[in-house]
């Protein structure tokens, strides 16, 4: 029989710390009241629990990383993806405190969904498991459906929750039926028992359908094209505090989970799956880049850009290799921080107090806020990947990557369309430096957007710097994500 | 052979009750017969070992998901003469569907799939515990998850569904009880003859808005 140890639990503690805070704060939620002053309570103890996960995350063991049977794993990898999705949930909620005052998702139970969303998260970095994988999912999902359709007095709002819920649902099905099919062959759940089932064996086409129905329903969770059709109305229509964390943290921890299907259960196929995250990759490139140049809302336009760069990330993964998901690593630290950064600003954009996101709004920031502008002007270089800033750095990685690994084309894809993206984001630079306006956006800048910005902005501009010690820890964590099987 | 007997009479009640569900013309009667059907189920459940199928059958089936049908139909304003219009256009598909169903099953039954497959053997303690001793020790990860994710479920549906609106009035128990007979009743002297005319109401005391 199955002997329950102490050392079974230890390396989840920090999942465990933040679901009991949840569950602190579910009291908390009901007792205080539906008040501002509860909801800014709430809020605050979520991020101070955030602050302490991070500090176990960052300490914790790395001798004994498998908990629960195998089920999850908490190696080097997992600490990597759970720091960024960590720092990325604490700068949406700590955005949220000043900004929802004048709101109606501003609730208590607004935070403690998202810290339930992040344990979810949390789980989907760590699963070693397709049960567990299945679990992780669906509790960061449903949180965020949620939090999506939480503004209740607006029909966009509640469009763009049952539009998410909805193809969330199908993306589940696709992920559980492909489960089911890969678990059929192989017989176990364990990510580490099917890579074992599959060593030196035929696979049945059974097998491989399993597999394209699974990765499949995680590109629906990245947002990958042709799986993206939900992104822009679910990313217009949601509070924009809601799509600032959607931006940020979610697909972090889809794009990990990801990772550890194909490099860990699927490792030893990868000329199997590595035609399906070509295709991935190359979609979501071209319809990112060629998407975003039509839109006229900047959140619709902030849609578009994260499918794109979802697909250069897909692009990394595909190479297959240690030096792959380095690049991932590094393109997605670059990723949470040029989020946090832009939405940072996009949260502010604001006129007598109504939310006013449309791209011709930014008309003439450089005179009436010209600290916004420069911020958003190095935001925007470096999502169009400009050196030496993060997001440079980011594709760098991926596309050396991509070429080492023999998939030049794909690598060429890639630089054409970051070229047709740069328009874009050019054009959002010369509305605020070129252009003029005589209706400015409402002035001030609260502490919290001042301080997201000012950390966002210092990691993207010295990116270079730290560039050797991230590269080290992302190597690191790639190996102990490949070689562990 | 009293076996036998039960076997019968449940699979018995419970066809009887599944044609039921569908050809009763009240939406609540038929409810409530698919609530017979789950009992009857239940009992077959019994029949074979399977206690606790049997169980979640009656907690799941009948105490949850068979109330949430009975208060669907009974709250939702839905015309089910106008669902009922079709049931004469669609019979012939229905029926190629349901014999295309009976030869599956009648073809899996004699085909070669249950041929010499026999019931695993029956282990020494109860399905319940068996199931107990591996999801509170080896699955307690999933189970604990799970329970979050239901618990997510739920204040996603309050929080979605709860709002506060204007006017709403609440009953205060505490303060019904703390009225006094000063405040709530008011003896009015009626002339003989006066009628009802000159009689004043009781006005409601501010309170209670």
């Amino acid at each position: 029989m199955f002997v329950f140890q102490m050392a079974d639990i230890m390396p989840a503690l920090p999942e465990i710390f933040l679901a009991a805070v949840a569950l602190v704060l579910v009291l908390v939620a009901a007792y205080g009241g539906e008040t501002a002053a509860n909801a800014r309570r709430v809020t605050q103890l979520a991020m101070a629990g955030i602050v302490i996960a991070l500090l176990l995350v960052i300490n914790s063991d790395q001798v004994i990383t498998s908990a629960f049977g195998g089920m999850f794993s908490a190696d080097s990898f997992a600490g990597f993806m759970k720091a960024l999705v960590l720092l990325g949930t604490f700068a949406a909620l700590a955005m949220s405190i000043r900004t929802s005052g004048d709101d109606d998702i501003n609730k208590p139970e607004y935070s403690l969904l998202i810290l339930l969303a992040l344990v979810g998260m949390m789980l989907m970095i760590s699963a070693d498991n397709l049960m567990a994988l299945y679990m992780g999912v669906e509790l960061q999902s449903l949180p965020l459906y949620v939090v999506a359709a939480m503004r209740t007095s607006s029909l966009r709002s509640s469009e763009a929750g049952l539009k998410y819920f909805l193809l969330g649902a199908l993306s589940s099905g696709l992920l559980l039926y492909g489960a089911s099919l890969v678990y059929g062959i192989a017989g176990t759940t364990d990510f580490d028992g099917i890579a074992l089932a599959l060593a030196g064996q035929d696979l049945p086409p059974v097998f491989i359908i399993g597999m394209v129905f699974m990765i499949c329903g995680l590109a629906f969770k990245i947002s990958a094209a042709p799986f993206h059709m939900w992104t822009p109305d679910v990313y217009e229509g949601s509070p924009t505090l809601v799509t600032a964390l959607f931006a940020i943290a979610p697909k972090v921890a889809a794009i990990s989970l990801l990772m550890r299907l194909t490099y860990g259960a699927f490792g030893g196929i990868a000329d199997q799956w590595q035609q399906v995250l070509v295709a991935l990759s190359v979609a979501s490139m071209v319809i990112g880049a060629l998407g975003a140049i039509m839109q006229t809302d900047i959140k619709r336009m902030m849609a578009y850009s994260s499918i794109a760069h979802m697909g250069y990330a897909t692009a990394g993964l595909a190479a297959g290799s240690v030096a792959g998901a380095t690049g991932v690593m590094i393109y997605m630290t670059g990723y949470v921080f040029m989020g946090a950064g832009t939405f940072a600003i996009i949260l502010l954009m604001r006129r007598d107090g109504a939310e006013a996101t449309k791209i011709v709004d930014l008309k003439g920031l450089s005179r009436t806020h010209p600290s916004l502008a420069v911020g958003l002007l190095i935001m925007m270089f470096s999502m169009a990947g400009i050196p030496p800033l993060a997001g440079f750095f980011g594709k760098w990685y991926v596309f050396l990557a991509a070429v080492e690994a023999g998939l030049v084309p794909l690598a060429v894809i890639g630089v054409v369309t970051s070229v047709v993206g740069a328009f874009y984001y050019l054009r959002i630079i010369r509305l605020m430096y070129f252009d003029d306006t005589d209706t400015p956006l409402d002035a001030g800048i609260p502490v919290a957007n001042r301080m997201v910005l000012g950390a966002s902005l210092a990691v993207v501009l010295l990116f270079f710097a730290g560039l050797g010690s991230l590269l080290g820890a992302a190597d690191t964590a790639a190996v102990a994500l490949i070689m562990a099987r | 052979m009293i076996e036998a007997l039960f076997f019968y009479m449940f699979s018995a009640v419970m066809l009887g009750a599944g044609l039921m569900v569908v050809v009763s013309r009240n939406p609540v009667f038929s409810v409530l017969f698919l609530i017979l059907a789950f009992f009857n189920a239940a009992g077959l459940f019994v029949l074979i070992g399977a206690e606790f199928i049997a169980m979640l059958l009656v907690v799941v089936y009948v105490g949850a998901v068979a109330v949430l049908f009975l208060f669907v139909v009974m709250m939702l304003d839905i015309n089910f003469a106008e669902m009922r219009a079709g049931f004469q256009k669609y019979l012939p598909l229905g029926l190629v569907v349901g014999g295309i169903l009976v030869f599956e099953l009648v073809a899996a039954i004699y085909g070669d799939a249950f041929k010499g497959a026999s019931l695993p053997a029956m282990p020494e303690i109860s399905n319940t515990r068996a199931l107990g001793n591996v999801l509170y020790t080896k699955y307690m990860y999933l189970f604990q998850v799970a329970g979050l994710i239901l618990l997510v479920a739920m204040i996603g549906a309050i929080s979605l569904t709860m709002r506060k609106r204007p006017g709403v009035r609440r009953q205060v128990i505490a303060e019904q009880n703390a009225r006094s007979r000063a405040e709530s009743v008011e003896v009015v002297e009626v002339p003989v003859g006066a009628a009802a005319r000159t009689v004043h109401t009781v006005q409601p005391s501010k309170r209670e808005g």
